[in-house]
């Protein structure tokens, strides 16, 4: 595993993200130094357009930042190609995303199947893997469902078993509770929680549901694109 | 295999949408191929028709012949060289004598060419043979086609007066009969012609051993240089020409209708291509975060277009073997007097479909398919995938 220079797994220095909207700009990152360890299960909170998802998707390799640096599995994001940065979120990042972003035409199987077929497992290996990960969210019995046969719930499992089939050093999650019910949210953050004890894989959430931030053992709040707090708590009580 | 795969995937999972565009640019794969194969057909049943029954092998024409001016007829004639002889002889070549003349049907005056040939001949699909044998009242046996028929009013058993100049410049005349009104799809050995045995023209005209022109056989061996007493030889190129010259002219109109066919299978193509991009943004925002670049989702939505061209292949195949094998087994009837449209095709048209033809269509349906798939895509490379994840397009 690759980290910085001072052993974090994710570092942001004095990062800022800045859109041109007509004559104006809009500062959606206004300057955030972050690191993060292996392991983390932490969370960026704050109102809509503190930057949460912004910075999230800078972390992601989706975007870049317009100043400053963000290194992550020691690369550095703002230097990194089209093809650099697909590389590194294939190899390195799952996503989870608030709509789930299943494939519809393929079956539960096919979708947590699909991030390894992009690393070049062999037939044999994907089969162990993504079973196992099926395993993980409780849906093996559903393997061969598509996902318009799913609840929300489920949908949201097969998109975390499909984050951690490769098994990424980071998963990014961002609103991931947001169309799930209580008992649903519940239980995909457990499994996450689960999934974060068992296999070490670094959680990163961009979330404002107070249930999510329950699960949490490190908090960062975000206004207005800087990090107001950044505390750490016990995590589920 | 993950991009043809999901290409392939997605393409069935739109269920109806794209059975319906494989369905229409089956449509136009079929109807191009039948129309060109038309085409194809007109111009190969022309081309046998014409070989059969005018061209056989190609013609040694007398050097002061020329089809084109009737004028010239007088004097194109003359003693068939000895080597053509020889091959006529061996039923290898059959020598034609053409002369001016007249037919006075119920009193009218029609002109027209007499072309005397040997009723033994079997070189051109004639039926010279019925000339073989004299009428009882002692008259020139008269083979006509249909369309000399129809234009002189004549049928088979008529006796009709024949007049011509002979060698010396003397007008003659006899009585004539119609021994066969023949059914020919060669208008240039029935429109304005009769035909009447070799000999017995050259007897009323006093050309003994003349013709202005010998047919031969198809694939009779040419006689050697200088054999041939000056006489011109004119291959089947020659005499196609105007055929090809016809065929071309037709085949631009053929390739306006081929170009409206192809143009809504792939305006079809190009509008479900736009709307898919636009209506699947997100689903290519979660394939960049998977790890697809843009390239590869450049790939996949313009497999998936490509897709539709090769599906499309595959429905037509499955109507259309069947649909143009019957019509070329069984043909097309065509409709009252055919000579509209200048070909010598008969009554009924049968289509040819090469292996070119197909083949090339196959190819230039899904190049087509594909550049119109690809066009579309093009707005992908622009995209970024956090705008693509948010379902905009950048």
């Amino acid at each position: 595993m690759t980290h910085t220079a001072c052993g974090a797994l994710i570092e942001t220095r004095d990062l800022k993200k800045i859109y041109p909207m007509g004559l104006h700009k809009i500062e959606a990152l206004a300057g955030i130094t972050l690191s993060f360890a292996e392991g983390e299960f932490a969370g960026l909170v704050g109102p809509s357009g503190s930057g949460k998802t912004t910075l999230l998707n800078i972390l992601g390799s989706l975007d870049a930042p317009t100043e400053g640096s963000a290194v992550v599995m020691g690369q550095r994001i703002e230097a990194l190609s089209h093809k650099e940065a697909a590389r590194l979120r294939n190899r390195h990042i799952g996503f989870i995303f608030q709509t789930f972003n299943l494939l519809p035409v393929y079956t539960v199987y096919e979708n947590v199947e699909f991030a390894l077929l992009l690393l070049g497992d062999p037939p044999a290996v994907r089969r162990r893997k993504v079973m196992a990960a099926l395993e993980w969210v409780h849906l093996a019995d559903r393997a061969k469902s598509k996902p318009a046969q799913l609840s929300g719930g489920q949908s949201q499992r097969v998109a975390i078993a499909r984050a951690v089939v490769k098994e990424p050093n980071i998963v990014l999650a961002d609103e991931p509770t947001a169309n799930l019910d209580a008992e649903n949210s519940h239980n995909i953050l457990q499994t996450m929680e689960r999934l974060n004890r068992d296999l070490g894989t670094t959680f990163l959430f961009a979330t404002h549901d107070p249930k999510v931030m329950q699960y949490l053992r490190r908090k960062i709040t975000l206004v207005d694109g800087r990090v107001e707090t950044d505390e750490v708590q016990g995590g589920r009580p | 295999m993950t991009i043809p795969k999901l290409a392939l995937k997605n393409l069935l999972g739109a269920g109806l949408r794209t059975w319906l565009n494989v369905f229409v640019l089956s449509l136009s794969f079929v109807l191009i191929v039948f129309s060109q194969g038309l085409l194809e057909g007109m111009n190969t049943q022309a081309e046998e028709a014409m070989v059969a029954s005018e061209i056989g092998g190609g013609h040694y024409q007398h050097p002061g012949y020329d089809a084109y001016d009737p004028l010239s007829l007088i004097d194109a004639h003359g003693p068939v060289p000895e080597a053509l002889a020889v091959l006529a002889a061996s039923g290898k070549a059959a020598p034609v004598l053409v002369i001016q003349g007249t037919i006075y049907p119920q009193g009218r005056l029609v002109p027209v060419l007499i072309k005397g040939i040997d009723p033994t001949q079997a070189i051109l699909n004639i039926p010279t043979s019925l000339l073989g044998a004299t009428p009882a009242g002692g008259e020139i046996p008269l083979l006509l086609g249909e369309r000399m028929a129809k234009l002189s009013g004549l049928k088979t058993g008529d006796g009709v007066t024949l007049q011509w100049r002979d060698s010396r410049g003397t007008f003659d005349a006899r009585d004539a009969v119609v021994v066969r009104v023949m059914k020919t799809s060669v208008q240039t050995i029935d429109q304005g012609q009769v035909w009447v045995p070799l000999n017995r023209l050259r007897e009323l005209t006093v050309m003994p051993g003349e013709a202005t022109f010998a047919v031969l056989a198809q694939g009779a061996a040419r006689p050697a240089d200088g054999a041939d007493g000056g006489w011109v030889f004119r291959d089947r190129d020659y005499f196609l020409a105007d055929l090809q010259a016809m065929v071309e002219s037709k085949s631009v109109g053929s390739s306006i209708l081929f170009a409206i066919f192809l143009a809504l299978a792939m305006l079809a193509i190009f509008d479900t291509q736009v709307l898919s991009i636009f209506h699947r943004r997100r689903e290519m925002g979660t394939l960049m975060a998977l790890g697809f670049t843009r390239g590869k989702v450049i790939g996949l939505f313009t497999l998936e277009g490509m897709l539709n061209g090769v599906l499309a292949v595959l429905v037509a195949a499955l109507y259309g073997v069947p649909l143009l094998s019957w019509m070329a087994r069984n043909g097309w009837a065509l409709p009252g007097d055919t000579d509209s449209f200048g070909f010598a095709i008969g009554e009924r048209l049968f289509p040819a479909y090469g292996f070119k033809l197909v083949a090339g269509t196959t190819l230039l349906v899904l190049m087509a398919t594909t550049v119109v798939s690809f066009l579309p895509t093009r707005r992908i490379a622009r995209l970024k995938p956090t705008d693509a994840l948010r379902g905009r397009l950048t």
